[in-house]
């Protein structure tokens, strides 16, 4: 596995002519292997920017560009090949097992009618199933596992696509405690490039290496956590009065909110 | 799990996989040679079988039986009961792939507003029209209004800018509702002792089944069903959302409207020659997928090979019920298939 190089140039969407534009222009460079953040509040824009990161939405004006080259210019299963996406759809109950579910990775490596290399599309969902710790879930069917397993199998599925570039759409919601640090401490340990869109800004500062922060479709910034997610940032974004107070005993910074009055 | 264990657990699904295609395969030939021996005229099943060995290959066996049984076992008996295994078949892989594409367990070929505009052009043929292109006028006119309602559907689709998977199930239940309305009309206008041929046309039925009609639903039950095959992974992955199969790299919004006309290519085919046969597209993948799994790879052939099996005995129970006379296949099958959703509405609960 190795990492791609996102780059975004002058990108913005709007669902069509004369309608809201919905992300305003925006521009930045992230380099192979780190992981990006984010945040904003809702309706700010950041499931759209992940839409036109993972060649959903087709860019209004701008491009995206994964290791120098523009995802439109390119077969969308050329695409897929190097970046694939966990997102919050559920899939419906069609009696696929989480085996099944996680083999849907290697579609894009695949020609219709199976192809040739099955042992080798094997290794690597077995991989990817025992990287989640799915194995002894492999052939239970989706519909009978917890919120947090499906999130698992969705994660499994994508990294079975082998991607260089992963999207993840608020991959903590729904989870408990404990499964929304095992899902951080992935994200924080694949040798991968990561976008991904989080609620909690405490989580983002402790596993982005850089954080964008959005409000209504703009682009406020850019940059590591502490330069960005500043106390008049935050409460300029999310219209809450923001406090960077400090952790005692593990000496941690960690933001706190007020309704302002 | 260790790597001979997860070896051994996958050879033994395979071998229940092919033991489940051996058992089907077998079940379709005897249903076969139960539905042609069954009937107004009994005919023992060693006979069915040896008309057939003489008419592949003439001179095999002494002929034993009578001219007239002959007549009736292969004129009558055997196109129908192949008619029904086409239509069946061609039914349920249309409802299984339709289910994978719009993500809706209930839908079915009538979705489409294809069976509505099949039933248009069969009673436009039937009540107006006159059989201007002699017997072939009512397939052909209803496998127009099929093409022709599926039209609508994608016009109106694109119109709407419906490309989701509920907005173009919303689209052709629209169009369907629009159609039906029309064809009714069409009966309310039309000569009232005309209007039971269409009654039955509306019910379906397999009891226009002759052996030069075969070849067309064959052709395009093979050729289509070939395709959708080609296409089992696409499908599955359309079974986890929109945007997931997008990411997968699969074109969404042209596969699903792809898979909408083959659909209602096959359909209006089928409806052409059978009439609107309800249910069998709803109910037989259900079936499937808790024998095989969801895996369409398996869920494809797997309807084909049930939905066969399904529309023979209904077909078997429609001439025998009320025999002599032949009650439209369309009860049955409406009657089967809802006490079969009941079923499982209960089962779910539980």
């Amino acid at each position: 596995m190795s990492s791609a190089a996102l780059s975004v140039q002058g990108l913005s969407w709007s669902p069509g002519r004369g309608r809201a534009t919905l992300l305003h222009e925006t521009s930045f460079d992230l380099a192979a292997g780190r992981v990006l953040g984010i945040v904003g509040p809702n309706g700010a824009g950041k499931t759209t920017l992940l839409r036109l990161l993972y060649r959903f939405h087709r860019p209004t004006s701008g491009q995206v560009l994964v290791d120098g080259e523009d995802i439109w210019q390119l077969p969308a299963r050329r695409v897929a090949q190097t970046v694939a996406a966990v997102l919050q759809e559920q899939p419906s109950d069609f009696a696929l097992t989480v085996g099944e579910i996680v083999s849907l990775g290697r579609t894009p490596h695949r020609t219709n009618f199976g192809g040739t290399n099955g042992a080798h599309d094997r290794d690597i969902v077995e991989r990817a199933l025992a990287q989640l710790d799915l194995h002894g879930l492999a052939h239970r069917h989706l519909g009978t596992l917890s919120g947090g397993e499906r999130q698992r199998v969705m994660v499994a599925r994508a990294l079975a696509q082998e991607p260089r570039l992963l999207i993840l759409d608020e991959p903590t919601n729904h989870l408990d405690i404990r499964h929304q640090l095992e899902i951080l401490e992935l994200i924080r340990t694949l040798p991968l490039t990561i976008v991904t869109s989080l609620h909690d800004l405490n989580l983002a500062s402790g596993v982005c290496d850089d954080i964008l922060p959005l409000k209504n479709g703009q682009t406020i910034g850019f940059g590591p956590p502490d330069q960005v997610l500043t106390e008049q940032a935050v409460t300029g974004a999310f219209q809450v009065e923001a406090r960077r107070e400090r952790l005692e005993p593990s000496s941690t910074d960690h933001l706190t909110f007020h309704l302002q009055t | 799990m260790s790597d001979m264990a997860a070896q051994s657990s996958r050879t033994s699904r395979l071998r229940r996989g092919k033991l489940l295609a051996l058992s089907g395969g077998v079940a379709l030939v005897i249903s076969l040679s139960i539905a042609i021996s069954v009937g107004a005229v009994p005919v023992p099943t060693g006979t069915v079988w040896g008309i057939l060995a003489n008419k592949l290959m003439p001179g095999t066996l002494e002929q034993t039986w009578s001219q007239g049984r002959e007549a009736i076992v292969w004129d009558i008996r055997f196109p129908r009961a192949l008619l029904a295994i086409l239509v069946g078949a061609g039914l349920a892989i249309v409802g299984a792939a339709l289910q994978a594409v719009t993500r809706n367990p209930l839908a079915d070929p009538h979705l489409l507003g294809i069976s509505s505009g099949g039933a248009f052009g069969a009673i436009f043929a039937l009540l107006h029209s006159g059989l201007f292109l002699g017997l072939l006028t009512v397939p052909i006119l209803a496998f127009c209004g099929s093409l022709l309602a599926t039209l609508i559907v994608l016009g109106v689709s694109r119109l709407a800018d419906a490309s989701s998977a509920d907005r173009l199930v919303l689209a052709g239940v629209a169009v369907s509702f629009i159609i039906m309305a029309g064809a009714n009309a069409l009966i309310f206008l039309g000569e009232p002792h005309a209007s039971h041929t269409v009654v039955f046309w509306m019910l379906g039925g397999l009891g226009l089944a002759q052996w030069n009609h075969l070849i067309y639903p064959l052709i395009v039950l093979i050729l289509c069903g070939l395709w959708l095959l080609s296409r089992s992974r696409q499908l599955n992955a359309m079974t986890v959302g929109d945007e997931t199969a997008a990411t997968l790299g699969i074109p969404v919004a042209r596969f699903r409207l792809t898979v909408f006309v083959v659909g209602a290519l096959i359909t209006g085919v089928m409806v052409a020659f059978s009439g609107i046969i309800g249910f069998v597209g709803l109910m037989v993948p259900h079936v499937v997928r808790m024998l095989v799994g969801g895996d369409y790879l398996r869920v494809l052939p797997g309807s084909a090979l049930v939905g066969a099996i399904f529309l023979l005995w209904a077909d078997i129970a429609a001439r025998t019920v009320m025999r002599p006379e032949d009650m439209p296949i369309g009860i049955v099958t409406g009657l089967v298939g809802g006490v079969f959703f009941v079923w499982l509405l209960g089962r779910r609960k539980a």
